[in-house]
Parts: C-alpha cells; sequence; structure tokens
C-alpha cells in the first residue's frame, strides 16, 4: 500500500526533509551469502558494447542537421565584459549567436574565470569556435578575491557558518592530558571525466525539447530543464545510456545544456554543446580546497575528551559548502565536539561534489591528526581507533548496522607487516605503513521504481530511469532482477537512461543507485515471479519448472511486475565504515613518496557483485593516491588564473603509479535496510586513502604531512620539521 | 583523399587540418575512436597506423596516406576485447577503446609482456575510473 511519509532525504551528505509516497516493502532479505547470480562475480551486461566502441554516448551522437556550440568564457577571475557579437555572425557556417543576458546563464558581469559570456552555433565545431574567437569582446578587469581566510574575515560566504556542537568542548579540552593541534590543507581536485559535460537539444515540437546528456541524474537534468525553459516536466525527454564518468560533476544541467537549448530553439536544429577538455578543467566544477585548524584532547590512555574544528571550504563563486567536518563529528565516540565550517565565496569556479564531499577532505584531516596523537601517546594507531569506538552514533542513536570493528580486526594481518616493512628501510629510502578509518552515508533512500517484462522466451528486461556511469549499476540490476526471477542472468537486459521509458529512479550519485534502486528491482522481479507462478499452477507444472517452461504458450503477452523501493529503517543511521592499510616509501633525500600497497576493508551490507564490487575499491584507491600525490588544479596567487587546465599539466594517475591493492568487502546484510540489505560503495573507498598514506609517512619517517598533494615540497618541509623536532628533543642530530 | 582504414579503402573530401580522429569519427561514424582531451594528452584516441599505436586527435587526416589504419572497430574478433570484459578492465568505458587499441599493439609486438612492459606501453592511456589494475590482468590473460 502506498503510504504518505515524511521522512530525511540525505544527498552527498547534505540532509533534507521531504514528503514521499512509498509503498511498504513485503519480501524477506535473502539469506546472507552469494544466491545463484547475486554475490557472484559478473562480468559487465556493457562490457563488449563499452570496450569495442559500441556504445554510442552523448560525444558519439550525430543528429541530421545537428549545429556545434562554442562558448565565449571569462580568461579572468574578475571582469565586467562588454560584447559585440556582430562579427561572429557574418563567419561561413555560423547560424546564431546569443550574448550575456539572452539566457540567464549567460553573463558579461564575470566573477570567476570560464565564466560563459556569449555562444555561437555554426555547421562545424571549427567553425564554431572560429566565430567565437571573432566575437568583439573588452574586459574592464577587477581585483579577484582568492584567498578563503580573507574572505572569511570579509563575510564573503556561501550560506551562514555552520556551527555544530555536543557536550562541553572547553569541559573536554580542560579534562585532556595531552591537546594536539594542527592544521590541515587541501588542494582543489578536479573530476576531469574523460567525456566532457556535453549536451544534444532538439525541440521535437514548440513545446517539447529532448535532451541526450552526459549526466549522473536524466530526472534531474528534466525537471531543471522544465523550470528553466518554463515547460511541463513531461515535456522535456532526457536521454542518457552511456556516460563517460562523471564523479559527482554531472548532476545538473549547467550552462552548456541551456545554450543549447536556446540555440536549438532560434535555429530550430538539434545543438550539440560539448566542453573541451580545458573547458572541464576550468568551469565544470572542483573538490574545492580546505583548510582545518584542528585540536584533538585526550587522556593518557587515549580517550578522546575533545575534539574542535575550524574549517573554511573554499567553496569558489558557488556551488555549497560541504561537510568536511562530518568524520570529526560523526567518527568516534567523543562526547565534546565543536566545528565551525566557513564557505568562503571566491573569484575562483564553482565547486561541485566530488565522490565523497567534505569527508575525504575531512578525513584527512582527522585521521592525520589522530595519528599525531597516537605519536605523542606512544599507542598503537589501531587500537587508538579502537578505544574511541562507539557501537551507537556518538549522538546516543542507532545505527542501522555497523561492523566497524570487524574491519579493524579483518585489516590486522595487514597491520601486522608493519614491522617487516619498516625493517626494508634504507639509509635514504624509509618505510612504514599507516591506516585510517572511513565513515560514510550510502543507504539510499525512496523514491526509485522499476518495471519488469518477460516475454514468451523467457527472457527478462528491466526498464528503470536511472544511469549507469561505469560504477556496473546495469549490471548489478541485471543480476537481482535473474536472483529473483531464477532466469540466468544472460537472459536479463536492463533498460535504462531515458525518462520517457521508465519510471522514476534516483541519481547516480551519494553511493545510492544499489541501495536505492535494487530493492526496487527486486519487488518488480517478485511481482513478475508471483504471476510466473500463479501461470504455472494453472498450466499444472511445478512451482520449480523453468520461467521459460512456464511462458512458453503465452505468444505475445508478457508477464509485467512493478516495484518501488520501501523506506529506510525509522530512527536509524544508516552509514558505510571500512578502514585502509597503506604502506608506502619515502625517499628522504629528494622527498618522493611511492605508495607500494593499499589494504582496503569495508562493509558496504550485501554486496550484488564482487567483481565490480573490487574494481569500485582499486578505483576510489587510484582517486585517492591522485588526490594525496599528484594532483593540484593551481592558479597563479596575483591573477587567479588558472594554471592547470590541460592533462599535461593536470597530473592524473597512469597504470605506472598503481600499487598493489588488496580489498575485502564484509559482505553481511544490513538486516534493517530494504529486501537487499546493501548500501552503495562508490565513495567509501577513496574516503580513508589520502589520511592513511600520510599516516604511513608519518610512520616511515616521523614527519608529519599536513598539505595536499604531498608534493615533494611538502614531503621535504615535513622532513626538516620533524628534523628541527628531534634536535630540540635531544640536542642532537636526527638520525633521518 | 584515400584512406585504407580496417581494411576498407575509402574517398573522403576532408579540409586540410581535418585530424584523424575527426576524419574517423565525422566522415566514417567510426566513434569507438574517442576525443577526450583533443591534444594528445590522454590516449583515449589511440588507433594504429601500420601496427604502430598513434594519437589520432594529434595526427593529420592527409599525413596517413598510404598507411593503413585500425581502429578499435577493425579489432572487434581480437581476443584483447574479450579479455578486458573478462577482468573486469572497464568502468565507464570511454577511455577503454583506446586501451584495448594500445594494448593490442603491445601483444602483437610482445605476445607476453611483462609487467613493466604493460606499464610502460599504458602510461600513454589514462582512465579516470582507475580501471588500471584489471587493465594489467586484462593484458597477462589476453590469450586465456
Amino acid at each position: 500500500m502506498a503510504r504518505l511519509i515524511r521522512t530525511e532525504k540525505e544527498v552527498e551528505g547534505r540532509y533534507e526533509e521531504v514528503f514521499i509516497v512509498v509503498e511498504e516493502d513485503a519480501l524477506e532479505q535473502w539469506p546472507a551469502g552469494p544466491g545463484e547470480v547475486v554475490g557472484r562475480p559478473a562480468t559487465r551486461v556493457d562490457g563488449f558494447e563499452r570496450a569495442s566502441g559500441q556504445a554510442v554516448y552523448t560525444a558519439d551522437l550525430r543528429k541530421p542537421g545537428m549545429l556545434h556550440a562554442a562558448v565565449l568564457r571569462s580568461p579572468h577571475p574578475r571582469a565586467r565584459a562588454t560584447v559585440d557579437l556582430s562579427p561572429a555572425l557574418s563567419l561561413p557556417g555560423v547560424h546564431a549567436a546569443v550574448g550575456p543576458g539572452e539566457i540567464e546563464q549567460l553573463s558579461a558581469d564575470c566573477n570567476y574565470q570560464g565564466q560563459a559570456i556569449a555562444a555561437v552555433c555554426a555547421d562545424t565545431l571549427a567553425q564554431a569556435r572560429a566565430a567565437v574567437r571573432a566575437i568583439r569582446c573588452d574586459f574592464e578587469v577587477l581585483e579577484p578575491l582568492l584567498d578563503p581566510d580573507e574572505a572569511v574575515r570579509r563575510g564573503e560566504l556561501l550560506g551562514d557558518p555552520r556551527v555544530r556542537e555536543r557536550g562541553d568542548y572547553e569541559r573536554g579540552l580542560s579534562e585532556a592530558d595531552v591537546v594536539v593541534e594542527a592544521e590541515y590543507r587541501t588542494q582543489v581536485v578536479l573530476h576531469n571525466s574523460l567525456e566532457t559535460h556535453q549536451a544534444v537539444v532538439e525541440w521535437t515540437r514548440e513545446d517539447a525539447v529532448e535532451v541526450h546528456i552526459s549526466t549522473q541524474y536524466v530526472w534531474g537534468i528534466r525537471d531543471a530543464v522544465a523550470e528553466g525553459l518554463g515547460l511541463p516536466a513531461d515535456n522535456v525527454r532526457v536521454v542518457c545510456r552511456y556516460m563517460g564518468g562523471g564523479f559527482g560533476s554531472k548532476n545538473s544541467p549547467d550552462e552548456y545544456t541551456f545554450i543549447a537549448a536556446e540555440l536549438a530553439k532560434r535555429t530550430r536544429r538539434p545543438v550539440k554543446c560539448a566542453l573541451t577538455r580545458r573547458e572541464e578543467n576550468t568551469a565544470a566544477g572542483n573538490r574545492n580546497a580546505t583548510i582545518q585548524r584542528l585540536t584533538v584532547g585526550a587522556r593518557s590512555d587515549g580517550t578522546l575528551t575533545a575534539l574542535g574544528g575550524e574549517f573554511v571550504n573554499a567553496v569558489g563563486w558557488g556551488g555549497w559548502s560541504s561537510g568536511t567536518e562530518g568524520p570529526m563529528q560523526m567518527l568516534y565516540a567523543c562526547p565534546n565536539v565543536k566545528t565551525t565550517t566557513h564557505g568562503a565565496k571566491l573569484n575562483l569556479p564553482p565547486m561541485k561534489a566530488f565522490r565523497a564531499p567534505g569527508f575525504v577532505e575531512g578525513t584527512f584531516g582527522l585521521e592525520a591528526l589522530l595519528d599525531e596523537l597516537a605519536a605523542k601517546l606512544d599507542l598503537d594507531p589501531l587500537e587508538l581507533r579502537r578505544r574511541n569506538h562507539t557501537e551507537q552514533t556518538p549522538e546516543g542513536g542507532e545505527y542501522s548496522d555497523k561492523n566497524l570493528l570487524e574491519c579493524y580486526r579483518r585489516a590486522e594481518p595487514h597491520w601486522a607487516r608493519r614491522h617487516e616493512v619498516r625493517a626494508r628501510s634504507t639509509e635514504t629510502v624509509k618505510r612504514g605503513v599507516g591506516m585510517a578509518s572511513q565513515i560514510w552515508y550510502g543507504g539510499g533512500g525512496p523514491p526509485s521504481y522499476a518495471w519488469v517484462r518477460v516475454g514468451s522466451d523467457g527472457r527478462a528486461t528491466v526498464v528503470t530511469a536511472m544511469q549507469d556511469i561505469g560504477t556496473g549499476t546495469r549490471t548489478a540490476m541485471a543480476q537481482i532482477a535473474a536472483e529473483e526471477l531464477r532466469v540466468p542472468l544472460e537472459h536479463v537486459t536492463v533498460s535504462l537512461g531515458d525518462t520517457d521509458r521508465g519510471p522514476y529512479a534516483t541519481l547516480s550519485a551519494g553511493s545510492s543507485t544499489t541501495p536505492s534502486v535494487g530493492p526496487a528491482v527486486r519487488a518488480a522481479a517478485a511481482d513478475a515471479r508471483a504471476q510466473i507462478e500463479e501461470i504455472a499452477e494453472q498450466r499444472g507444472l511445478s512451482k520449480d519448472a523453468s520461467v521459460a517452461e512456464v511462458v512458453d504458450v503465452l505468444e505475445d503477452a508478457q508477464i509485467l511486475g512493478k516495484g518501488a523501493r520501501g523506506p529506510n529503517p525509522t530512527g536509524m543511521q544508516v552509514l558505510t565504515f571500512g578502514v585502509q592499510v597503506a604502506e608506502v616509501a619515502v625517499d628522504v633525500e629528494t622527498g618522493e613518496v611511492w605508495v607500494e600497497r593499499i589494504a582496503a576493508v569495508h562493509d558496504v551490507g550485501r554486496v550484488i557483485n564482487p567483481l565490480g564490487a573490487s574494481s569500485q575499491i582499486e578505483g576510489g584507491i587510484i582517486q585517492g593516491i591522485g588526490h594525496t600525490l599528484s594532483e593540484e588544479r593551481l592558479h597563479d596567487p596575483a591573477t587567479g588564473r588558472l594554471l592547470t587546465t590541460t592533462l599535461d599539466a593536470y597530473k592524473l594517475p597512469t597504470i605506472a603509479d598503481v600499487p598493489e591493492i588488496v580489498s575485502e568487502l564484509l559482505d553481511v546484510p544490513d538486516t534493517h535496510l530494504t529486501n537487499l540489505g546493501s548500501k552503495g560503495l562508490g565513495e567509501p573507498p577513496i574516503i580513508p586513502t589520502a589520511a592513511a598514506i600520510a599516516n604511513a609517512i608519518r610512520d616511515a619517517t616521523g614527519a608529519d604531512v599536513r598539505r595536499l598533494p604531498i608534493s615533494r615540497e611538502e614531503m621535504l618541509r615535513a622532513l626538516r620539521e620533524a628534523e628541527a623536532r628531534q634536535k630540540e628533543k635531544v640536542g642532537a642530530p636526527a638520525g633521518v | 583523399m584515400r584512406i585504407d582504414v580496417n581494411d576498407h579503402a575509402y574517398e573522403l573530401r576532408c579540409e586540410v587540418g581535418t585530424t584523424l580522429a575527426e576524419a574517423l569519427r565525422d566522415e566514417l561514424s567510426l566513434t569507438g575512436t574517442k576525443i577526450a582531451c583533443g591534444e594528445g594528452h590522454c590516449g583515449a584516441c589511440t588507433v594504429l597506423v601500420d601496427g604502430t599505436p598513434v594519437l589520432s586527435c594529434i595526427t593529420l587526416a592527409h599525413a596517413v596516406g598510404d598507411a593503413k589504419v585500425t581502429t578499435v572497430e577493425g579489432l572487434r574478433e581480437h581476443p584483447m576485447l574479450r579479455a578486458f570484459v573478462r577482468a573486469d578492465a572497464l568502468q565507464c568505458g570511454f577511455c577503454t577503446p583506446g586501451q584495448v587499441v594500445s594494448a593490442v599493439a603491445l601483444v602483437e609486438a610482445t605476445p607476453d609482456p611483462t609487467t613493466e612492459e604493460i606499464r610502460h606501453a599504458m602510461a600513454g592511456n589514462l582512465c579516470r575510473c582507475g580501471a588500471y589494475p584489471k587493465i594489467e590482468e586484462a593484458i597477462r590473460t589476453w590469450r586465456d
């Protein structure tokens, strides 16, 4: 039965109160452990299409008569532009141009480099680009605000500062035997999805558009485009069957979709607007920089008495101030915690969600701080974490499930390697092992819907308008349907990514797709299965007869099952947990750092596809290594101009940078969570990587690295600081 | 111009300055070859020219001459493709055709590459999803 409830909805760590209609989830969970299909490794159902180049991405779409758009963007972080479009309009192949103020997304008032000012469409991309270059544009260049601390002092903020306190922080500090204070900084990181942001928009009627777009959320695009263009939502069709990476940056339609829509309207032709790589690395979003001024107080046995943090999110001109304080608030049992988080509004490109926004940054600070405390107390870092473990939420509430201690236990063999790893150090290359814990959301939630269609050939199609952004959700949904229907995996196809051809499904973000859509798919398959069993009974066939045998007389008739995602458990926090153990080598003469091995143990409830899950973990860790050691979007501190917009300048990890990665999932269904007991895995693996590496560096060298990326400069600074500290302590040169 | 792609001879009209990637994608609709950076930094556009991997986004179409061009569409029967799927050596898949082409070039020259050889040959093909460990596995096991 449908039921209207008021509930908290969580996306990327942000909560909002919403009314939703939920349908009761009547199915019992499957028993723990592998089933016939679910819980067993499956290769991607769309693997061959993608690998062989047959899959059509938005970038590959060619529509008859399609025009190409190019965008004029501000090269300055702060400027007023004066624009004359006429020279562009007279060039060959040019069909239309749109200037500042003609649509909301184009502005002469430029507050970050990359702000879209005007756009042109032409027969070919080369013509469109030539036309953009021909636009006469003069800039009055203004002084940009670039320093996050200065923005906070001036009150240039996005939203009010967020103050969260429990217990009595000051008293907690006074009760501490040891207090450690440290400032951590994290850099701007770029998503660099290999398919850049892009859309093809076509007006199919006066009042209807079709949008093909590389997106993580076809329904979000539908609603935003409908609102932006003043159309009924059902007159906007959004399609995305394959997309080349998003990592959080592709949840909204952005300027390029509206530019394409406007130019398509004016020319009555389909228009594609695709960002170049350099535009992508300027104006398509980023993980914002943070400054974290952290304090921890503890008793000599390691019991935390106080945690405090002043966090500055250097948000840029737009976006939101993410939950960088989240790990400090949520990970440990500490009774007295006070955090203040500022979102600094700067003349830099807007941030967007990037794989566990806030928690990647905040975990680096918190977990490095904890190891600095462990060093001071001469405590084993893993033991310190165990002593501050909490079985209830720090506010005294309930978790739906928490197996962090079991993750720690399974990490022990990896942790125990540290003696042997350290022993392999040489005079100039020091080795060490570090660990860090992981906490994040990932429970998903309603609404999401699915249909399952079974034909007389016994084959099934799952229809749900979700996306597979590369995480393998298409395969996971096929596995869930196959398991419930009791048909081979090869007999299930999944139709997704089209708002006109399937019911609503949630966005592919916040580690929410599998836990949100998976239960709906299972419910739909169960509905179909029940009908198949009724037919079997009427045909006098055994209940165990194969689906193909039962339905083979149906000819054109089809079995249609439908399912909805049920509610989350009331009054419980649904979270994911884990731990990673990193082994590093540090050349103390050059400051070079190599990650040699990372072991990851995470708990995300039931695992649908162990093969795809291991790929998710590896991918998260590799992005985490890039974030920790090599990636940084740099800007000139004087002018604010961006310096790293190419893939030559911006250092992504390559295959040669990959260490040995060992991954393990607990694979225990969360018995309180839906008919599956599964949580999401997209984000958890990237969260503890930076801190584990930083802590391994401390183990190897005694140096406290506090700034990402850990460049050679930062490594050598930390080594010199450690050496000076050592000298002070013993009054003699250090051994490093 | 004339161009030999996947053992077919084509007559094309391309402006001077057209890149090989544009000619393949826009003129021949061979969209398996992806353009992810357009300036030779990422490897997504890798194709074979007389068996040698080249970056088609910074190769001029007219410069190919009589050489034989092989794109991912010409490798559909190659065991490397199955090896990539089997090893789960892809996630979003956008870099994958380029990875497959580079991997084929490697094993055609060195059928049993060492880890070092794999890492050296594949370091120019970026994968933002981080499928690297399984790309390595696919190449190690391509003949299985």
